[in-house]
């Protein structure tokens, strides 16, 4: 299918034109709609436009020198927004590297990533108090740690009721062709874990286009695993909203896992180090700018006279502000002292890294003037 | 109170205590359950815990060890079986860049207890795949602990200690000794019992130390006892923990003997006697009469089984490789 012209089994509950659809089905018949008050959809369009003002500083800090690199979401707002407040408190997210729109809906302090991206640390955080695992730069190995999370949740009898636990599972298309994804799909499968596959099918897996992952459409694979699949409007925040809580309230209800091809593209580069000009055609690019996730719920807002330009204007600034506190926290960041290098390598450390520890604090100290 | 029984039964009593002790060990692995494992060290487990605590898995190692990570995310301590040592590779990228890693990565907020048990080692006629001695790959690897039993006595409480351990630890079982007989200490407890860590002087000496681990050890006391017959005493030690290395009483040894042979089955080229060598002539320069000697499988890949009595080391090789510490 040509790029651009999303097929017909797409869920899609607001148009590129900011126009409500009351009910879709996806491939199977089921049905969605979403019913929110006007604060909620404010609240969504606030999201969306904080988190790409966010991204948006990550990539200006790393063109400044300030970070090694970034991976900037640019387009993929709503697909991360309408999933990541689809979550419930007590669910539990996996992501990839790309997540810092879903981090901002579990209400993680916006910097945790930039740790990572400056290189003071490898992103650490502590998952079972964010209800978030740390960032996984191995393509697809986090399905597999989801899945198994997953199963411990059902060992522990914790789905069956609206109170269950669920999990969700980011990944890419090009993570779709990693033994690990399969591995996860099946064990899920057999397992019957609670657990939702989240695929941001964002078109390039770094230069590599969809077609050099896959010759079926990504939401009908998981069909030959025995779990429902279920392609999404990526760039519409409100059908992803939509369908991934009727799917993580599947998983928590014991239903299994579901997965989810959110449709949508990466306006960006795969990260500051690359240059998309050198494999995809501007017209392209184009086509997807008309579908812009957060264009569309602005038009809505518009045309459902939910918010003015005072609400636009004022959400613009709050952005600013908050990408403003951030830059300032990023640079303020201290560089790790290098005997941290020997931290945390075992639980209850060892007596070897001690003594290496030791045999290089002395080294630096016999420099004259050393810093430590 | 003192048992006498197979390797292989040691293992399976000591993952029944582990089982018994703590609600959260789970084991994992294929033909675990029914079966009782191709080698039958989990027979019985099944039976009497539960399938959902003795889990016949999907014949896929990455999702064992992958799956393994998120339930010790979770709270669990799963204990995995990869069925022949050859086969883990398929888990090689979860254990080396997600089970060794994560703790670090978190800065210390996450532990991963999980044991990743490996049967290993040739001598049994094997086929391909089924006879490697891949410890290496995982000593050099930094937040993970390896360790290998040699004896029932051993295993038995190896076991326990390494799924109590916050630590993933990978555990090496010398498959051809699996039927090796020996007496178990019923009575010890987890904080008594040897330390997991240790190595062991399992036969003293006075004129050269051999090192040995996992099923060599057994070669190597072969090699002292014909040794001793011609009047020269060799010192085994028995490593036990690959990584880390407990070298102290290696050090203390061959400070007295003045010569050391380190034996294992592994290829020689960047095994685990490289490491040791190193350390030795770093410790214990002055005190060599001669180089540390290595005898080791060749760096070839393991042979067909045909051949795997010419390959493996065996008692006239260590016995060589002593005598030319003395030649030197």
């Amino acid at each position: 299918m040509a790029k651009g012209a999303p097929p017909t089994e797409l869920v899609q509950l607001l148009t590129p034109d900011g126009d409500r659809i009351e009910r879709a089905y996806d491939s199977s018949g089921t049905e969605y709609s979403i019913d929110l008050t006007d604060d909620e959809y404010r609240g969504l369009y606030r999201d969306l436009v904080v988190v790409r003002r966010l991204d948006a500083e990550g990539t200006a800090l790393q063109r400044q020198g300030e970070l090694g690199i970034w991976a900037s979401l640019l387009g993929q707002e709503a697909a991360q927004i309408g999933s990541g407040r689809a979550l419930r408190p007590q669910d539990m997210a996996f992501p990839t590297y790309r997540e810092h729109g879903v981090l901002y809906c579990r209400g993680i302090d916006p910097i945790m990533p930039f740790g990572l991206f400056r290189g003071v640390d490898h992103g650490a955080w502590d998952p079972a108090e964010l209800r978030c695992s740390m960032y996984t730069i191995v393509i697809g190995a986090q399905t597999l740690h989801a899945t198994g999370y997953a199963m411990g949740i059902a060992k522990d009898g914790k789905v069956g009721s609206d109170d269950g636990e669920a999990v969700i599972a980011y990944l890419g298309d090009g993570a779709t062709s990693q033994g690990d994804v399969s591995e996860a799909f099946v064990w899920s499968s057999v397992f019957h874990a609670p657990v939702v596959f989240f695929c941001q099918n964002n078109q390039y897996a770094i230069s590599e286009p969809i077609e050099r992952q896959t010759r079926v459409p990504l939401y009908q694979r998981s069909a030959g695993f025995g779990f429902p699949g279920v392609r999404v409007d990526g760039n519409d925040v409100l059908a992803t909203y939509a369908v991934t809580r009727t799917a993580l309230d599947n998983a928590r209800h014991g239903q299994g896992p579901t997965f989810i091809e959110a449709y949508t593209y990466r306006m960006g580069a795969h990260t500051t180090n690359d240059d998309p000009s050198r494999y995809r055609i501007a017209s392209e690019v184009e086509a997807w700018q008309a579908k812009d996730p957060i264009a569309r719920m602005r038009a809505f807002l518009t045309k459902q006279q939910l918010a003015d330009d005072d609400f636009f204007a004022e959400v613009e600034d709050e952005a600013k502000q908050v990408a403003l506190r951030l830059r300032e926290r990023v640079l303020a960041m201290p560089d790790p002292d290098p005997l941290q290098i020997f931290d945390h390598v075992y639980p209850h450390g060892s007596p070897e890294l001690d003594a290496q520890r030791d045999q290089y604090a002395k080294y630096l100290d016999s420099f004259e003037g050393s810093l430590r | 109170m003192t048992e006498t029984m197979s390797l292989g039964k040691a293992i399976n009593a000591g993952l029944r205590k582990a089982l018994d002790r703590d609600p959260k060990v789970i084991l994992m692995g294929e033909d675990i359950g029914k079966l009782g494992g191709v080698f039958r060290i989990t027979d019985g487990l099944q039976k009497d815990f539960g399938e959902d605590r003795v889990i016949d898995t999907p014949l896929a190692e990455s999702g064992i060890v992958g799956t393994a990570v998120g339930l010790a995310m979770r709270g669990y301590r799963p204990v995995c079986e990869i069925q022949f040592d050859g086969f883990v590779y398929p888990a090689y990228d979860q254990i080396v860049s997600q089970v060794a890693k994560i703790h670090f990565r978190s800065q210390g907020r996450v532990r991963l207890p999980i044991v990743i048990r490996i049967p290993f080692g040739g001598g049994i006629g094997a086929v391909e795949h089924h006879s490697e001695s891949p410890e290496a790959y995982f000593a050099h690897t930094a937040g993970l602990k390896v360790v290998a039993c040699a004896t029932a006595g051993d295993a038995y409480w190896m076991i326990q200690q390494a799924i109590a351990s916050d630590d993933p630890v990978i555990f090496f079982e010398p498959k051809r000794r699996y039927w090796d007989k020996g007496e178990v200490d019923l009575d010890s407890s987890l904080s008594e019992a040897y330390p997991l860590h240790a190595s062991r002087v399992v036969r003293p000496g006075t004129d050269a130390t051999v090192l040995a681990y996992g099923p060599m050890v057994r070669t190597a006391l072969d090699a002292a006892a014909a040794a001793a017959e011609e009047g020269r005493s060799l010192e085994v030690i028995d490593l036990r923990s690959l990584s880390p290395l407990d070298l102290d009483p290696v050090y203390g040894s061959v400070r007295r003997t003045g010569r050391c042979v380190v034996v294992h089955e592994a290829p020689g080229n960047l095994g685990l006697g490289a490491e040791i060598a190193a350390r030795v002539t770093e410790e214990c320069f002055y005190s060599l009469e001669a180089p540390v000697l290595r005898v080791a499988g060749f760096d070839t890949p393991y042979p067909p089984a045909r051949l795997e009595e010419a390959y493996l080391p065996d008692l006239d090789r260590v016995l060589d490789a002593v005598d030319r510490t003395f030649g030197w």
